[in-house]
């Protein structure tokens, strides 16, 4: 994803000895730095003005310091009051727990379905049936999470659903599915799934088209069938695809899909048991019960923790591929 | 090497076949809720095949005034006026990237890249959008978070480094400034990558309501995804479009028009799904595997 970051540092390095230094660099190409002025300054706003702000996880929130200056230099410092409030609720463990959890049930049934639904894609010949299909199987994923959440209610509400119908014509009771913590952690699996498997099945199958043919063709000589190719060559030859996904999707374990949760689950209090995430946490504490700095100290575990992962999962990526690291 | 047709090969197809259709049924039940009739839902519930279809819904949101055609406006508003930008400032900005004459594009890299692996949360992001007056207005919806994103940007400076270094040389030797170049030859030579790009954006202005939960409590600036949230819960929301659409009908016919309103949002991507298929796949598939 991002050639050209590898070897940066000794790029930098050897650049420098150049003559001249960045003002003489603007002043030659000022248009170049001129069209890219709208990103830099986009990025400085929303991201880099946003980094002094993280000492407000250390102060008490008031009108002084919703500002960069207020919060640097007026702030109510008070210490390690916002985590100590946070960490000695019960939320910390569920909500951390919850997101964590959730993240590797998803990534693991996610990467299997994908792999599997690849395989199988790549064994089939008519190139009209594969492409119908895989043309369906991408449609979940360009719609909304809102629009996912109707799909669900048409499949689950306790009244007209059809779940619950076919459950009723077999003689069962229905169930009310809307209040049933533990069966949510199975809806949210299976609906990941349907959403986001036929795209990652379409990467791995991309990186199956890039294994050389020979290899089959001397399989095939040497009297190989199709299913030991199929475990033999192919599957050994996308695991490092396998593997870099996996890796950088673990390097996004402590953020949880907002979009997901809050959109199937939203404010039903009755479900958090299970899916409540410490995205939807913050989200509540921000936006419904208005604790600035408790938010942002809870958003700053995730940050640091979640930078963590990042270094800790792409570091492992790059030991076991050096082609395959982020960075 | 020729392949013979094996019953492996039979059960596979089922296999494919049905998941497939397990990608489309769930769409296709919420359409046929939202063609049946309402009486017809109350008494049977929800089903694939109803007893008897009603477009009530559909006139009822159609009709001038409503607020699911309000927020479809401004999601098209919104979307296009987004896309574009996005895609312009990703565009430039990629190029100076990919502009070998420029020395500190590996740092400038490096700029756009820390954001992306070091988060601050949402709560200072809040609190620079409500700083910068990003509240209550169609600019909250515009410019926070989706403006701009650093994988797209990357995405096109990739494309745009692969070009040859030639171009530019004898583009400055004419005489054209950078300005010029990115906006004549470059753009024009990477028109698959802004496209791609471009559908990237498009989908995530198309599909957001992050900015409006977060930003937007003007009823009235609602765009059509976050009024469909809303929607879910609120019978309130419901005799809000109804009393605005002028109708006075004893009952409104809440569940198909709740389907309804969910099917319309899906109008646009199925009318892009070519250009989705052709782009955005492959732009995703060049993002993700290396090499």
């Amino acid at each position: 994803m991002m050639e050209g970051e590898s070897g940066m540092t000794k790029a930098l390095k050897v650049e420098r000895k150049k003559k001249g230094g960045f003002f003489r660099d603007v002043a030659r190409n000022k248009f170049s730095y001129l069209i890219a002025l709208p990103a830099i300054l986009y990025v400085f706003i929303f991201s880099y003005l946003s980094y002094p702000y993280m000492a407000l996880a250390f102060q008490r929130y008031n009108y002084k310091n919703s500002t960069v200056w207020g919060v640097l230099f007026q702030g109510d410092w008070c210490g390690l009051a916002n985590f100590k409030f946070f960490f000695n609720s019960q939320n910390a463990f569920r909500v951390t727990f919850n997101t964590l959890y959730l993240n590797i049930l998803f990534i693991i049934t996610g990467t299997v379905m994908a792999v599997l639904l690849a395989l199988l894609l790549n064994e089939l010949r008519s190139r009209k049936f594969v492409k119908t299909t895989q043309s369906v199987m991408l449609f979940p994923n360009y719609i909304s999470w809102v629009m996912v959440s109707y799909i669900l209610l048409s499949l689950f509400s306790t009244q007209y659903g059809v779940v619950n119908q076919f459950l009723r014509s077999i003689g069962l009771s229905g169930v009310n599915w809307y209040t049933n913590a533990g069966a949510w952690l199975g809806i949210l699996v299976v609906m990941r799934i349907w959403k986001g498997a036929g795209m990652s099945a379409i990467i791995f199958l991309a990186s199956i088209a890039g294994i050389d043919t020979s290899l089959y063709e001397a399989a095939a000589i040497d009297g190989a069938n199709r299913v030991q190719m199929m475990f033999r060559i192919t599957l050994p030859l996308i695991m490092p695809t396998v593997v870099i996904m996996t890796l950088l999707s673990l390097g996004k374990i402590m953020y949880g899909d907002f979009g997901m949760i809050y959109a199937l689950v939203g404010d039903n209090g009755t479900l958090y048991s299970t899916t409540d995430i410490i995205d939807t946490y913050i989200f509540r504490a921000l936006r419904q019960v208005g604790d600035m700095s408790q938010s942002t100290a809870i958003g700053l575990f995730q940050s640091v923790i979640g930078f963590v992962m990042v270094y800790g999962s792409n570091w492992l990526a790059r030991r076991f591929y050096p082609d395959g690291a982020l960075y | 090497m020729k392949k013979k047709y094996t019953v492996g090969n039979f059960l596979i197809s089922i296999f494919i076949g049905l998941f497939s259709l397990m990608c489309l049924l769930p769409m296709i039940l919420t359409l046929m809720v939202s063609v049946t009739d309402e009486a017809t839902i109350l008494r049977h519930g929800y089903s694939f095949v109803p007893a008897k279809f009603s477009g009530y819904a559909y006139q009822l949101i159609f009709r001038g005034g409503s607020s699911v055609i309000r927020g479809y406006l401004i999601s098209i508003f919104v979307t296009v006026v987004g896309t574009l930008l996005a895609v312009l400032i990703t565009g430039l900005a990629a190029y100076t990237l990919a502009n070998k004459n420029v020395r500190y594009r590996n740092a400038l890299g490096m700029y756009f890249f820390i954001p992306m692996v070091l988060g601050s949360g949402i709560v200072p992001w809040y609190l620079i959008c409500t700083g910068l007056g990003l509240r209550d207005n169609l600019l909250a919806l515009l410019i926070p978070n989706l403006m701009f994103n650093t994988f797209n940007l990357f995405l096109v400076r990739n494309f745009m480094s692969a070009l040859p270094d030639s171009l530019h040389e004898s583009a400055t030797i004419d005489g054209a400034n950078d300005a010029v170049i990115a906006f004549r030859i470059y753009f024009p030579l990477t028109v698959p990558a802004l496209a791609t790009v471009g559908l990237f954006y498009g989908l995530a202005y198309w599909n957001d309501w992050w900015n409006a939960i977060m930003l937007v409590d003007d009823k009235t600036l609602y765009p059509i995804q976050y009024l469909l949230l809303q929607l879910k819960s609120q019978i309130s929301m419901l005799k809000d479009l109804q009393y605005l659409s002028g109708t006075s009908a004893a009952t409104p016919p809440s569940e198909s028009l709740k389907m309804a309103t969910a099917i319309v949002t899906v109008g646009p991507i199925i009318l892009l799904y070519p250009f989705l298929q052709k782009y955005y796949v492959k732009g995703l598939v060049v993002g993700s595997v290396k090499g």
